[in-house]
Protein backbone atom coordinates (compact mmCIF):
# COMPACT_ATOMS: atom_id res chain seq x y z
CA UNK A 1 0.00 0.00 0.00
CA UNK A 2 1.13 3.29 -1.04
CA UNK A 3 1.44 5.21 2.32
CA UNK A 4 1.67 9.09 0.76
CA UNK A 5 -1.07 10.30 -0.55
CA UNK A 6 -0.30 13.53 -2.12
CA UNK A 7 2.65 13.67 -4.43
CA UNK A 8 3.42 17.14 -6.44
CA UNK A 9 6.64 16.88 -8.16
CA UNK A 10 7.92 20.47 -9.71
CA UNK A 11 4.08 21.45 -10.13
CA UNK A 12 3.85 24.59 -11.74
CA UNK A 13 1.25 27.08 -12.74
CA UNK A 14 0.80 29.52 -15.60
CA UNK A 15 -2.05 31.52 -16.03
CA UNK A 16 -3.12 34.65 -18.49
CA UNK A 17 -3.79 37.88 -16.69
CA UNK A 18 -4.97 40.89 -18.84
CA UNK A 19 -1.32 41.47 -18.73
CA UNK A 20 0.10 38.51 -20.08
CA UNK A 21 0.94 35.32 -18.52
CA UNK A 22 1.61 35.12 -14.73
CA UNK A 23 3.62 32.53 -13.17
CA UNK A 24 1.49 31.47 -10.01
CA UNK A 25 3.55 28.47 -8.54
CA UNK A 26 7.28 27.54 -9.77
CA UNK A 27 8.76 24.15 -9.25
CA UNK A 28 6.56 22.69 -6.01
CA UNK A 29 7.80 19.15 -4.93
CA UNK A 30 5.88 18.00 -2.22
CA UNK A 31 4.84 14.61 -0.73
CA UNK A 32 2.09 14.06 2.34
CA UNK A 33 1.93 10.91 4.11
CA UNK A 34 -1.09 9.52 5.13
CA UNK A 35 -2.34 11.07 8.34
CA UNK A 36 -0.29 14.20 7.70
CA UNK A 37 -1.42 17.72 8.83
CA UNK A 38 0.34 19.76 6.83
CA UNK A 39 0.03 23.68 7.14
CA UNK A 40 0.80 26.13 4.14
CA UNK A 41 2.11 29.25 5.36
CA UNK A 42 2.65 32.46 3.15
CA UNK A 43 2.27 36.13 1.91
CA UNK A 44 -0.85 36.59 0.06
CA UNK A 45 -0.59 36.12 -3.49
CA UNK A 46 2.11 33.10 -3.08
CA UNK A 47 -0.42 30.86 -4.42
CA UNK A 48 -1.12 28.78 -1.63
CA UNK A 49 -4.94 28.36 -2.16
CA UNK A 50 -4.46 27.96 -5.66
CA UNK A 51 -2.23 24.86 -4.57
CA UNK A 52 -4.93 23.35 -2.40
CA UNK A 53 -7.15 23.68 -5.82
CA UNK A 54 -4.62 22.01 -7.98
CA UNK A 55 -4.62 19.43 -5.56
CA UNK A 56 -8.01 18.93 -5.16
CA UNK A 57 -7.68 18.90 -9.22
CA UNK A 58 -9.81 22.39 -9.38
CA UNK A 59 -7.82 23.99 -11.28
CA UNK A 60 -5.26 22.24 -13.87
CA UNK A 61 -1.54 22.57 -13.16
CA UNK A 62 0.30 23.78 -15.97
CA UNK A 63 3.25 21.93 -15.44
CA UNK A 64 4.99 18.80 -13.73
CA UNK A 65 3.02 15.77 -11.89
CA UNK A 66 -0.11 16.01 -9.30
CA UNK A 67 -0.76 12.75 -8.13
CA UNK A 68 -3.32 11.72 -4.82
CA UNK A 69 -3.26 8.13 -4.23
CA UNK A 70 -1.10 7.20 -6.46
CA UNK A 71 -3.19 9.02 -9.12
CA UNK A 72 -2.74 11.35 -11.25
CA UNK A 73 -5.48 14.16 -10.88
CA UNK A 74 -6.99 15.70 -14.21
CA UNK A 75 -10.08 15.86 -12.92
CA UNK A 76 -11.87 16.85 -9.59
CA UNK A 77 -11.27 14.12 -6.79
CA UNK A 78 -13.97 12.41 -5.11
CA UNK A 79 -13.46 11.29 -1.11
CA UNK A 80 -12.10 15.02 -0.87
CA UNK A 81 -13.81 17.27 1.85
CA UNK A 82 -13.04 20.68 1.36
CA UNK A 83 -13.33 23.63 4.07
CA UNK A 84 -13.29 27.39 2.65
CA UNK A 85 -12.80 30.44 3.98
CA UNK A 86 -16.09 31.40 3.95
CA UNK A 87 -18.51 29.29 5.97
CA UNK A 88 -20.44 29.23 2.50
CA UNK A 89 -23.65 28.01 3.50
CA UNK A 90 -27.04 27.83 1.89
CA UNK A 91 -29.11 30.34 3.46
CA UNK A 92 -32.22 28.85 2.41
CA UNK A 93 -31.03 25.37 3.91
CA UNK A 94 -31.24 24.32 7.91
CA UNK A 95 -27.91 23.34 9.09
CA UNK A 96 -28.79 19.75 9.08
CA UNK A 97 -29.76 20.23 5.38
CA UNK A 98 -26.69 21.88 4.90
CA UNK A 99 -24.27 19.38 6.32
CA UNK A 100 -26.28 16.85 4.53
CA UNK A 101 -25.47 18.62 0.89
CA UNK A 102 -22.57 16.76 0.01
CA UNK A 103 -24.57 13.39 0.24
CA UNK A 104 -27.54 14.66 -2.28
CA UNK A 105 -24.60 16.41 -4.67
CA UNK A 106 -22.74 12.78 -4.53
CA UNK A 107 -26.57 11.53 -5.66
CA UNK A 108 -26.08 9.48 -1.84
CA UNK A 109 -29.69 8.77 0.14
CA UNK A 110 -29.01 11.64 2.27
CA UNK A 111 -31.81 9.73 4.86
CA UNK A 112 -29.01 7.26 5.39
CA UNK A 113 -26.43 9.86 6.49
CA UNK A 114 -28.76 11.92 8.94
CA UNK A 115 -27.45 9.66 11.92
CA UNK A 116 -24.12 10.50 10.64
CA UNK A 117 -25.38 14.32 10.27
CA UNK A 118 -26.04 14.04 13.83
CA UNK A 119 -23.38 12.99 15.13
CA UNK A 120 -20.84 15.54 13.64
CA UNK A 121 -22.86 18.38 15.04
CA UNK A 122 -22.90 16.96 18.46
CA UNK A 123 -19.36 16.41 18.27
CA UNK A 124 -18.72 20.44 17.09
CA UNK A 125 -21.49 21.09 19.65
CA UNK A 126 -24.39 21.90 16.77
CA UNK A 127 -27.29 19.82 17.71
CA UNK A 128 -29.17 22.42 18.82
CA UNK A 129 -28.92 24.06 15.74
CA UNK A 130 -29.63 21.27 13.63
CA UNK A 131 -33.14 22.82 12.36
CA UNK A 132 -31.77 26.50 12.51
CA UNK A 133 -31.03 28.26 9.41
CA UNK A 134 -26.95 29.59 9.01
CA UNK A 135 -27.97 33.46 9.30
CA UNK A 136 -29.12 32.54 13.11
CA UNK A 137 -26.05 31.17 13.93
CA UNK A 138 -22.19 33.00 14.54
CA UNK A 139 -19.53 33.05 12.25
CA UNK A 140 -17.62 30.18 14.21
CA UNK A 141 -20.79 28.16 14.56
CA UNK A 142 -20.95 28.66 10.92
CA UNK A 143 -17.83 27.84 10.38
CA UNK A 144 -18.41 24.85 12.34
CA UNK A 145 -21.38 23.41 10.16
CA UNK A 146 -18.86 23.99 7.13
CA UNK A 147 -16.72 21.56 8.66
CA UNK A 148 -19.38 19.31 9.77
CA UNK A 149 -20.05 19.33 6.03
CA UNK A 150 -17.18 18.47 4.74
CA UNK A 151 -16.48 15.68 6.84
CA UNK A 152 -20.28 14.03 5.98
CA UNK A 153 -19.01 11.46 3.65
CA UNK A 154 -15.95 10.82 6.06
CA UNK A 155 -13.10 11.49 3.35
CA UNK A 156 -9.60 10.45 3.74
CA UNK A 157 -8.18 13.79 2.51
CA UNK A 158 -9.46 17.55 3.91
CA UNK A 159 -8.27 20.58 2.60
CA UNK A 160 -8.89 23.65 4.35
CA UNK A 161 -8.22 27.07 2.61
CA UNK A 162 -7.65 29.72 5.37
CA UNK A 163 -10.73 27.97 7.03
CA UNK A 164 -10.56 30.54 10.26
CA UNK A 165 -9.02 33.35 8.65
CA UNK A 166 -12.03 35.14 9.48
CA UNK A 167 -13.07 34.31 12.90
CA UNK A 168 -12.02 36.34 15.96
CA UNK A 169 -8.62 35.42 17.60
CA UNK A 170 -10.77 33.46 20.70
CA UNK A 171 -13.02 32.28 18.32
CA UNK A 172 -9.92 30.71 16.16
CA UNK A 173 -8.14 29.19 18.90
CA UNK A 174 -11.20 27.15 19.96
CA UNK A 175 -12.01 26.14 16.35
CA UNK A 176 -8.02 25.17 16.35
CA UNK A 177 -8.54 23.19 19.07
CA UNK A 178 -11.59 21.54 17.91
CA UNK A 179 -10.21 20.50 14.92
CA UNK A 180 -7.47 19.06 16.39
CA UNK A 181 -9.80 16.90 18.58
CA UNK A 182 -12.34 16.07 15.44
CA UNK A 183 -9.21 15.39 13.65
CA UNK A 184 -8.84 12.42 16.19
CA UNK A 185 -4.94 13.37 16.80
CA UNK A 186 -4.20 10.22 18.30
CA UNK A 187 -6.03 7.38 16.51
CA UNK A 188 -3.93 5.72 13.64
CA UNK A 189 -7.13 6.74 11.37
CA UNK A 190 -6.95 10.50 11.27
CA UNK A 191 -7.37 11.68 7.86
CA UNK A 192 -4.89 13.67 5.84
CA UNK A 193 -4.99 17.48 6.19
CA UNK A 194 -3.64 20.48 3.82
CA UNK A 195 -4.15 23.92 5.82
CA UNK A 196 -3.71 26.98 4.16
CA UNK A 197 -3.64 30.10 7.06
CA UNK A 198 -1.97 33.54 7.47
CA UNK A 199 -1.31 32.72 10.74
CA UNK A 200 2.32 30.92 11.65
CA UNK A 201 1.20 30.33 15.27
CA UNK A 202 -1.58 28.14 13.89
CA UNK A 203 0.37 26.62 11.37
CA UNK A 204 3.03 26.30 14.47
CA UNK A 205 0.26 24.72 16.50
CA UNK A 206 -1.64 22.33 14.29
CA UNK A 207 0.79 20.87 11.61
CA UNK A 208 3.22 18.24 11.78
CA UNK A 209 5.35 20.32 8.92
CA UNK A 210 4.83 23.75 7.60
CA UNK A 211 5.42 23.96 4.33
CA UNK A 212 6.88 27.94 4.00
CA UNK A 213 5.70 29.47 0.60
CA UNK A 214 7.41 32.84 -1.17
CA UNK A 215 5.82 34.66 -3.29
CA UNK A 216 6.17 36.03 -7.40
CA UNK A 217 6.27 33.00 -8.36
CA UNK A 218 4.77 30.95 -5.65
CA UNK A 219 7.48 28.47 -4.30
CA UNK A 220 8.27 26.47 -1.33
CA UNK A 221 11.20 28.38 0.94
CA UNK A 222 11.37 25.76 3.22
CA UNK A 223 9.75 22.45 4.82
CA UNK A 224 9.65 22.43 8.47
CA UNK A 225 8.92 20.13 10.57
CA UNK A 226 6.98 20.35 13.93
CA UNK A 227 8.59 18.59 16.75
CA UNK A 228 6.08 19.74 19.29
CA UNK A 229 4.55 17.03 21.29
CA UNK A 230 0.65 15.42 20.80
CA UNK A 231 -1.73 16.24 21.65
CA UNK A 232 -1.43 19.82 20.99
CA UNK A 233 -2.68 21.47 24.17
CA UNK A 234 -2.83 25.12 25.52
CA UNK A 235 0.36 24.10 27.16
CA UNK A 236 1.79 23.26 24.61
CA UNK A 237 1.09 26.53 22.55
CA UNK A 238 2.72 28.32 25.23
CA UNK A 239 6.19 26.88 24.97
CA UNK A 240 9.26 28.52 24.76
CA UNK A 241 10.05 25.41 21.96
CA UNK A 242 6.47 26.68 20.27
CA UNK A 243 7.77 30.02 19.96
CA UNK A 244 10.93 29.40 18.63
CA UNK A 245 9.68 27.49 15.75
CA UNK A 246 7.41 30.41 15.19
CA UNK A 247 10.46 32.86 15.38
CA UNK A 248 12.07 30.34 12.82
CA UNK A 249 9.56 30.68 10.22
CA UNK A 250 8.72 34.39 10.37
CA UNK A 251 12.63 35.20 9.99
CA UNK A 252 12.12 32.27 6.81
CA UNK A 253 9.05 34.90 5.75
CA UNK A 254 9.81 38.44 6.13
CA UNK A 255 13.88 37.35 4.96
CA UNK A 256 14.55 39.47 8.58
CA UNK A 257 16.62 38.46 11.92
CA UNK A 258 15.04 39.52 14.85
CA UNK B 1 -56.24 44.99 21.81
CA UNK B 2 -52.87 45.89 22.79
CA UNK B 3 -51.58 44.70 19.54
CA UNK B 4 -54.23 46.72 17.57
CA UNK B 5 -53.53 49.74 19.74
CA UNK B 6 -49.99 49.34 18.63
CA UNK B 7 -50.95 48.94 15.01
CA UNK B 8 -52.82 52.48 15.49
CA UNK B 9 -50.56 54.33 16.97
CA UNK B 10 -47.21 53.19 14.88
CA UNK B 11 -49.57 54.20 11.53
CA UNK B 12 -50.84 57.96 13.40
CA UNK B 13 -48.71 59.58 11.33
CA UNK B 14 -49.34 58.11 8.06
CA UNK B 15 -53.58 58.48 9.30
CA UNK B 16 -53.24 62.30 10.34
CA UNK B 17 -52.03 63.37 7.00
CA UNK B 18 -54.23 61.53 5.06
CA UNK B 19 -57.06 62.82 7.08
CA UNK B 20 -55.37 66.59 6.92
CA UNK B 21 -54.68 66.51 3.19
CA UNK B 22 -58.49 64.92 2.01
CA UNK B 23 -59.76 67.90 4.56
CA UNK B 24 -57.36 70.58 2.76
CA UNK B 25 -58.76 68.93 -0.55
CA UNK B 26 -62.47 69.25 0.31
CA UNK B 27 -61.76 73.06 1.40
CA UNK B 28 -59.70 73.76 -1.46
CA UNK B 29 -63.37 72.85 -3.38
CA UNK B 30 -65.97 73.90 -1.69
CA UNK B 31 -64.63 76.85 0.33
CA UNK B 32 -61.59 78.23 -2.46
CA UNK B 33 -63.64 77.30 -5.44
CA UNK B 34 -61.88 75.50 -7.50
CA UNK B 35 -64.35 74.25 -10.75
CA UNK B 36 -65.27 70.44 -10.32
CA UNK B 37 -64.33 69.71 -13.56
CA UNK B 38 -60.97 70.35 -12.91
CA UNK B 39 -60.98 69.32 -9.19
CA UNK B 40 -63.95 67.39 -8.14
CA UNK B 41 -64.22 67.17 -4.13
CA UNK B 42 -63.01 64.37 -2.28
CA UNK B 43 -66.88 64.37 -1.75
CA UNK B 44 -68.22 63.72 -5.12
CA UNK B 45 -65.16 61.46 -6.10
CA UNK B 46 -67.41 59.24 -3.47
CA UNK B 47 -70.39 59.74 -4.82
CA UNK B 48 -68.90 58.57 -8.44
CA UNK B 49 -67.04 55.59 -7.03
CA UNK B 50 -70.40 54.21 -5.39
CA UNK B 51 -72.46 55.50 -8.40
CA UNK B 52 -74.78 52.74 -10.02
CA UNK B 53 -74.53 54.43 -13.03
CA UNK B 54 -71.42 53.28 -14.20
CA UNK B 55 -70.60 48.96 -13.90
CA UNK B 56 -67.46 49.20 -12.01
CA UNK B 57 -67.42 45.83 -11.35
CA UNK B 58 -67.33 45.00 -14.54
CA UNK B 59 -64.61 47.37 -15.27
CA UNK B 60 -62.56 46.39 -12.45
CA UNK B 61 -62.91 42.78 -13.49
CA UNK B 62 -61.69 43.22 -17.36
CA UNK B 63 -58.53 45.46 -15.74
CA UNK B 64 -57.93 43.20 -13.16
CA UNK B 65 -58.00 39.97 -15.34
CA UNK B 66 -55.51 41.97 -17.90
CA UNK B 67 -52.76 43.37 -15.44
CA UNK B 68 -52.57 39.02 -14.00
CA UNK B 69 -52.51 37.77 -17.25
CA UNK B 70 -49.93 40.48 -18.14
CA UNK B 71 -48.22 39.30 -14.70
CA UNK B 72 -48.12 35.29 -15.00
CA UNK B 73 -46.93 35.96 -18.79
CA UNK B 74 -44.09 38.58 -18.10
CA UNK B 75 -43.18 36.25 -14.84
CA UNK B 76 -43.07 32.73 -16.97
CA UNK B 77 -41.70 33.96 -20.45
CA UNK B 78 -39.09 36.21 -18.03
CA UNK B 79 -38.08 33.01 -15.95
CA UNK B 80 -37.62 30.68 -18.74
CA UNK B 81 -35.68 33.00 -20.96
CA UNK B 82 -33.33 34.25 -17.63
CA UNK B 83 -33.14 30.33 -17.17
CA UNK B 84 -31.88 29.80 -21.15
CA UNK B 85 -29.47 32.52 -20.74
CA UNK B 86 -27.78 31.13 -17.09
CA UNK B 87 -27.94 27.93 -18.66
CA UNK B 88 -25.84 28.18 -22.04
CA UNK B 89 -22.95 30.82 -22.95
CA UNK B 90 -24.68 30.33 -26.85
CA UNK B 91 -28.05 30.89 -25.63
CA UNK B 92 -27.36 33.97 -23.87
CA UNK B 93 -25.28 35.30 -26.41
CA UNK B 94 -27.81 34.54 -29.64
CA UNK B 95 -30.48 36.08 -27.08
CA UNK B 96 -29.91 39.00 -25.05
CA UNK B 97 -29.33 41.42 -28.01
CA UNK B 98 -32.65 40.81 -29.21
CA UNK B 99 -33.98 41.18 -25.54
CA UNK B 100 -32.10 44.54 -25.15
CA UNK B 101 -33.54 45.34 -28.41
CA UNK B 102 -36.91 44.79 -27.09
CA UNK B 103 -36.72 46.50 -24.24
CA UNK B 104 -35.28 49.46 -25.55
CA UNK B 105 -38.17 49.92 -27.80
CA UNK B 106 -40.78 52.29 -26.18
CA UNK B 107 -43.73 49.59 -25.31
CA UNK B 108 -46.03 52.46 -25.61
CA UNK B 109 -45.67 52.82 -29.30
CA UNK B 110 -45.87 49.70 -30.23
CA UNK B 111 -49.28 48.91 -28.50
CA UNK B 112 -51.13 50.35 -31.71
CA UNK B 113 -49.43 47.46 -33.19
CA UNK B 114 -50.58 44.49 -31.08
CA UNK B 115 -54.01 45.88 -31.62
CA UNK B 116 -53.78 45.83 -35.30
CA UNK B 117 -52.78 42.18 -34.82
CA UNK B 118 -54.94 40.63 -32.16
CA UNK B 119 -57.71 43.12 -32.73
CA UNK B 120 -59.67 44.75 -29.34
CA UNK B 121 -59.74 42.83 -26.57
CA UNK B 122 -58.04 41.52 -23.30
CA UNK B 123 -55.18 39.45 -24.91
CA UNK B 124 -53.45 42.63 -26.62
CA UNK B 125 -53.44 44.31 -23.59
CA UNK B 126 -52.11 41.83 -21.63
CA UNK B 127 -49.33 41.47 -24.00
CA UNK B 128 -48.51 44.95 -24.13
CA UNK B 129 -48.33 44.83 -19.95
CA UNK B 130 -45.90 41.76 -20.50
CA UNK B 131 -43.69 43.41 -22.79
CA UNK B 132 -43.41 45.98 -20.37
CA UNK B 133 -42.85 43.91 -17.14
CA UNK B 134 -40.70 40.62 -18.63
CA UNK B 135 -37.27 42.11 -18.84
CA UNK B 136 -36.11 43.07 -15.01
CA UNK B 137 -37.18 39.29 -14.79
CA UNK B 138 -35.18 37.81 -17.45
CA UNK B 139 -32.23 39.87 -15.98
CA UNK B 140 -32.65 39.28 -12.22
CA UNK B 141 -33.30 35.47 -12.87
CA UNK B 142 -30.11 34.82 -14.43
CA UNK B 143 -28.01 36.95 -12.15
CA UNK B 144 -29.59 34.77 -9.19
CA UNK B 145 -29.04 31.57 -10.93
CA UNK B 146 -25.33 33.03 -11.64
CA UNK B 147 -24.50 34.81 -8.62
CA UNK B 148 -23.05 32.26 -6.76
CA UNK B 149 -19.77 31.94 -4.34
CA UNK B 150 -17.66 30.07 -6.21
CA UNK B 151 -16.38 27.84 -3.74
CA UNK B 152 -20.00 26.66 -3.85
CA UNK B 153 -19.79 25.49 -7.36
CA UNK B 154 -16.32 24.00 -6.10
CA UNK B 155 -18.24 21.87 -4.13
CA UNK B 156 -20.66 20.59 -6.47
CA UNK B 157 -17.80 19.73 -8.72
CA UNK B 158 -15.85 17.66 -6.16
CA UNK B 159 -18.99 16.01 -5.55
CA UNK B 160 -19.12 15.67 -9.51
CA UNK B 161 -22.81 16.61 -8.89
CA UNK B 162 -24.55 17.11 -12.92
CA UNK B 163 -25.29 20.54 -14.05
CA UNK B 164 -29.12 20.18 -13.62
CA UNK B 165 -28.70 18.82 -9.92
CA UNK B 166 -26.33 22.28 -9.01
CA UNK B 167 -28.91 24.18 -10.68
CA UNK B 168 -31.98 22.35 -8.73
CA UNK B 169 -30.10 22.09 -5.42
CA UNK B 170 -27.90 25.61 -5.57
CA UNK B 171 -29.08 27.91 -8.17
CA UNK B 172 -32.46 28.22 -8.34
CA UNK B 173 -33.32 28.34 -4.16
CA UNK B 174 -30.49 31.11 -4.81
CA UNK B 175 -32.30 32.54 -7.77
CA UNK B 176 -35.42 33.26 -5.67
CA UNK B 177 -35.25 36.15 -3.78
CA UNK B 178 -33.61 37.99 -7.29
CA UNK B 179 -36.66 37.01 -8.97
CA UNK B 180 -38.98 37.74 -6.75
CA UNK B 181 -37.72 41.36 -6.45
CA UNK B 182 -37.96 41.74 -10.04
CA UNK B 183 -41.72 40.37 -9.56
CA UNK B 184 -42.58 43.48 -7.43
CA UNK B 185 -41.60 45.51 -10.29
CA UNK B 186 -43.25 44.00 -12.77
CA UNK B 187 -46.67 43.74 -10.78
CA UNK B 188 -46.27 47.29 -10.81
CA UNK B 189 -45.52 47.78 -14.87
CA UNK B 190 -48.56 45.42 -15.41
CA UNK B 191 -50.93 47.89 -14.19
CA UNK B 192 -49.37 50.25 -16.91
CA UNK B 193 -49.05 47.83 -19.86
CA UNK B 194 -53.30 46.81 -19.10
CA UNK B 195 -54.26 50.76 -18.37
CA UNK B 196 -52.28 51.94 -22.05
CA UNK B 197 -53.61 49.16 -24.18
CA UNK B 198 -57.15 50.19 -22.79
CA UNK B 199 -56.08 53.97 -23.54
CA UNK B 200 -55.34 52.96 -27.22
CA UNK B 201 -58.68 51.42 -28.08
CA UNK B 202 -60.99 49.46 -25.75
CA UNK B 203 -64.36 49.68 -24.76
CA UNK B 204 -64.26 48.14 -21.25
CA UNK B 205 -61.84 48.52 -18.65
CA UNK B 206 -60.45 51.32 -16.23
CA UNK B 207 -58.72 52.81 -18.84
CA UNK B 208 -61.41 52.91 -21.26
CA UNK B 209 -63.64 54.57 -18.16
CA UNK B 210 -60.41 57.34 -17.62
CA UNK B 211 -60.79 57.91 -21.74
CA UNK B 212 -64.29 58.43 -21.83
CA UNK B 213 -64.60 61.14 -19.13
CA UNK B 214 -62.11 62.86 -21.08
CA UNK B 215 -64.93 63.76 -23.31
CA UNK B 216 -67.73 63.86 -20.72
CA UNK B 217 -65.57 66.47 -18.09
CA UNK B 218 -66.49 64.21 -15.43
CA UNK B 219 -63.53 64.78 -13.23
CA UNK B 220 -64.98 62.90 -10.31
CA UNK B 221 -65.45 59.28 -12.17
CA UNK B 222 -61.97 59.62 -13.73
CA UNK B 223 -60.65 60.18 -9.91
CA UNK B 224 -62.91 57.00 -9.12
CA UNK B 225 -61.02 55.13 -11.90
CA UNK B 226 -57.98 55.79 -10.90
CA UNK B 227 -58.44 55.20 -7.14
CA UNK B 228 -59.91 51.44 -8.55
CA UNK B 229 -56.32 50.98 -10.54
CA UNK B 230 -54.11 52.14 -7.79
CA UNK B 231 -56.25 49.19 -5.61
CA UNK B 232 -56.00 46.51 -7.94
CA UNK B 233 -52.02 47.18 -8.16
CA UNK B 234 -52.18 47.58 -4.67
CA UNK B 235 -53.62 44.18 -4.43
CA UNK B 236 -51.20 42.69 -7.11
CA UNK B 237 -47.95 44.10 -5.33
CA UNK B 238 -49.13 42.63 -2.28
CA UNK B 239 -49.57 39.56 -3.58
CA UNK B 240 -46.01 39.22 -4.85
CA UNK B 241 -44.79 40.72 -1.26
CA UNK B 242 -46.80 38.07 0.54
CA UNK B 243 -45.12 35.17 -1.69
CA UNK B 244 -41.91 37.05 -0.88
CA UNK B 245 -42.34 36.12 2.60
CA UNK B 246 -43.64 33.16 2.68
CA UNK B 247 -40.68 31.59 -0.22
CA UNK B 248 -37.68 33.23 1.12
CA UNK B 249 -38.39 33.75 5.01
CA UNK B 250 -34.46 33.11 5.14
CA UNK B 251 -34.19 35.93 3.00
CA UNK B 252 -35.59 38.51 5.06
CA UNK B 253 -33.76 41.75 7.07
CA UNK B 254 -33.14 43.56 3.70
CA UNK B 255 -30.82 40.65 2.33
CA UNK B 256 -32.99 40.77 -0.87
CA UNK B 257 -31.08 42.05 -3.57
Amino acid sequence: MNDEVIQLDRVGMIYQAASGPVEALSDISLNVRRGEFIALVGPSGCGKSTLLRIVAGLRPATRGSVKVNGAEVTKPIAAVGMVFQAAVLLRWRTILDNVLLPAELAGLDPRKYRERAFELLRLTGLEDFANKRPNELSGGMQQRASLCRALLLDPPLLLMDEPFGALDAMTRDDMNLELLRVWGESSAQRKTILFVTHSIPEAVFMADRVVVMSARPGRIAEIKPIDLPRPRTVQVRATARAGELSLDIFEKLTGRRS
Amino acid sequence: MMRSMRWLVARLPTVSLFVILLIAWQLAVSVGGIREYLLPSPASVFAALTNGEIPWSRHIWVTAVEIIGAFVIAAVAGVFLGTMIAWSRIISQALMPFLVFVNTLPKVAVAPLFLIWMGYGILPNMLIGAMIGFFPVVINTAVGLTQIDRDLLDLGRVFSAPKWKVFVKIRIPNAYPFILSALKITATSAVVGAIVGEFVASQRGLGYVIIATQSSMDTAVAFAALFWISLVGLVTFGIVAMLTRILTPWAENGENP
